[in-house]
């Protein structure tokens, strides 16, 4: 916790409002998950939408507004949401059920769980708000949703960092015959991997950029600040590697091993708590095969965060592209 | 009943406290009420099967609801017996995950399950688990025991339904001690502002849960103005007077109204046993190694009074 302000004066606006994540004139698409899903829609009559009272702040509205009569308000209530989606897919239909992070996975985990899990039903759960992508506090924060939803046996989770990997991520989404969990970014999103030789594919993890000094394996929103730190250290000379993972489960384990078993300095990066996520991955993968390499989480810390604008609170907690070039050149 | 038929219609209500509306009772054809009372005693006979197995088990419960399973397998519910996945089958959703051996006991009766198999209730790598799961039961639609859930499920089967232009129904037994759960209230609310009117829940009001009596617990009384303030039609009525439940079930699924419908079935924990019936009243009620066959015999003697 940072000393109070208590100057009201000077108090910064802080940005904690803010709804798009995509920085001043950086290329960005808007509502890429609504716009995406509508598309796969239009083809596949299986498709049905369905929110607990946040399609607007989840970019569900636009899947709404397009296809009024296939689109569920459920209200304020994230348990009978998770059970209408289940028997959604109990009858043949493809369900994509949003609200916020915190919500799907701290209210009504026994029902996605037991009602969609168990059964192994097609329910794609798309939430907004995971990690840490709002001001607002632990209330909104989903610092955890990735630790508690590891656990769920056949549950798919992905956690996208862009607007290209969430447009190609729902065709396959729907694809999958199996429940999924997806960390939706909204409204103004970022495009950043359509500059690589990049297409998302469920379950693998792919290099993105090739380095001999270090290896960040990144998922999510972290992967757009790895790439930037990695072009930033290029002007130190240091050659820096970035595989993203944006399967969280299953994982890739043997793309990201073979990686991670050269010679260099390894970085996990993630937009979450740094227990039960990415880094634990890794280490648990890296154990099971007897693989001694040390790991440097790049994660939020096992604490609840500050409420506050997302630029001070990235940097506070050591996941901005800036700290994240500090960290790296002091390993290297 | 037979394989894909609809019940007999227009068999208007016996018995049933009216809520939502009143009309008058008629009779109702007493080969039919016969029929029913038949499987409902080898529904008794066949829950006492599986308990005798294990020798132990959720007896008082499977006897309590014998008869409202009896009106529904025997009557009410659209079924293919070879079939249990067929599409225009009603949906029959078992919130209480621990009535399995009732619910097992029926679908023997229904020809669903071989009636060979109720003797592995329980047993290691059976397809009849303690507490009934979607995923090891022919005939068993959602994964029950976490209570508040099945409510839940049913709406979205019902929306799918109304979505596939069906006109099947969706049935969900839920107990009173479930009438406890938050999300049953959430689900209440979606069902009825959706205007669910496929969707048949029926409460086993049978006045016990884990700890003692269900309104000792968390009295959820009255029950039916609940339901009825959340938007649903209500009946209410003995859950062991095979005639009322008829009627009201009846009633609930001929009804013109866009509401979706509620059951209040008040029935007895052990009903048809009278040793048990006389017992003191646990969740989990104990029956000493010698009272099966008593058990057996006390059903026998009820059925022929």
């Amino acid at each position: 916790m940072s000393t109070p302000n208590t100057d009201t004066g000077s108090v910064a606006r802080s940005g904690a409002m803010d709804v798009s994540l995509a920085k001043e004139g950086q290329r960005a698409v808007q509502a890429p998950l609504g716009h995406a899903l509508v598309r796969a829609a239009q083809d596949d009559e299986r498709i049905v939408g369905l929110s607990a009272d946040l399609a607007k702040y989840t970019d569900l509205h636009i899947f709404r507004d397009a296809m009024p009569d296939r689109f569920y308000q459920i209200g304020m209530a994230e348990q009978a949401l998770i059970g209408a989606a289940a028997g959604l897919a109990q009858e043949g239909f493809v369900p994509f059920a949003s609200t916020y992070s915190v919500f799907a996975t701290r209210r009504a985990f026994d029902f996605l769980l037991l009602d969609v899990a168990e059964p192994g039903l097609n329910v794609n759960m798309v939430c907004a708000l995971p990690g840490l992508t709002t001001g607002y506090g632990p209330s909104h924060q989903a610092t955890e949703d990735i630790a508690i939803l590891r656990t769920v046996p056949g549950l798919t989770i992905v956690d996208p960092c862009d607007a290209v990997d969430i447009a190609q991520a729902v065709p396959q989404l729907v694809a999958h015959d199996g429940p999924t969990y997806t960390r939706i970014l909204r409204g103004k999103v970022p495009s950043v991997l359509d500059e690589y030789d990049y297409e998302f594919e469920l379950g693998r993890a792919k290099l993105l950029r090739d380095g001999a000094d270090v290896l960040i394996v990144s998922s999510g929103l972290m992967t757009e600040n790895a790439l930037e730190a990695a072009k930033l250290l290029e002007r130190d000379r240091i050659d820096v590697a970035v595989l993203h993972s944006p399967t969280l489960k299953p994982f890739d384990s043997e793309t990201v091993l073979a990686e991670v078993a050269k010679d260099r300095v390894v970085l996990t990066a993630e937009n979450h708590a740094v227990i039960g996520g990415l880094f634990d991955t890794v280490a648990h993968e890296l154990a099971l095969r007897g693989m001694g390499r040390q790991v440097t989480p790049v994660s939020l810390p096992d604490a609840f965060l500050d409420a506050g604008a997302l630029p001070t609170l990235f940097d506070r907690y050591g996941v901005s592209t800036a700290r994240l070039v500090e960290q790296i050149r002091g390993l290297v | 009943m037979s394989s894909g038929t609809f019940p007999a219609g227009n068999q208007p209500k016996e018995d049933c406290e009216g809520m939502s509306t009143d009309s008058a009772p008629h009779a109702i054809d007493p080969e039919r009420l016969e029929r029913i009372r038949e499987a409902a005693y080898r529904i008794r006979q066949n829950a006492l099967v599986q308990a005798e197995v294990q020798g132990q088990g959720y007896i008082g419960q499977a006897l309590d609801i014998a008869d409202v399973l009896a009106v529904l397998y025997a009557d009410q519910l659209r079924l293919e017996p070879a079939d249990p996945e067929w599409e225009g089958r009603d949906r029959f959703f078992l919130s209480i995950g621990h009535y399995a051996l009732a619910l097992y006991a029926a679908l023997a009766e229904a020809k669903v399950l071989p009636e060979e198999e109720l003797a592995t209730y329980a047993a290691d790598d059976s397809r009849l688990p303690m507490s009934a799961m979607r995923t090891y039961t022919p005939g068993v639609e959602i994964s029950g025991g976490s209570l508040g859930h099945g409510l839940t499920i049913a709406n979205g089967a019902a929306m799918g339904l109304k979505r596939k232009g069906s006109d099947a129904f969706v049935y969900n037994l839920l107990s009173d001690g479930e009438l406890g759960e938050g999300s049953t209230w959430e689900a209440a609310a979606v069902a009825a502002h959706h205007g669910l009117d496929n969707l048949i829940a029926i409460v086993d009001f049978n006045d016990q849960q884990a700890d003692g009596k269900s309104t000792d617990m968390l009295s959820m009384e009255d029950a039916g103005a609940k339901w009825e303030a959340f938007g649903w039609f209500v009946r209410r009525c003995d859950g062991n007077d095979i005639a009322a439940v008829l009627g009201c079930l009846e009633e609930l699924r001929t009804l013109s109204d866009p509401r979706p419908r509620v059951l209040i079935a008040d029935t007895q924990l052990g009903r048809g046993v009278d040793f048990l019936e006389r017992r003191e009243k646990l969740h989990f009620m104990k029956v000493a190694p010698e009272e099966w066959e008593l058990a057996r015999k006390a059903l026998e003697e009820d059925f022929a009074r």
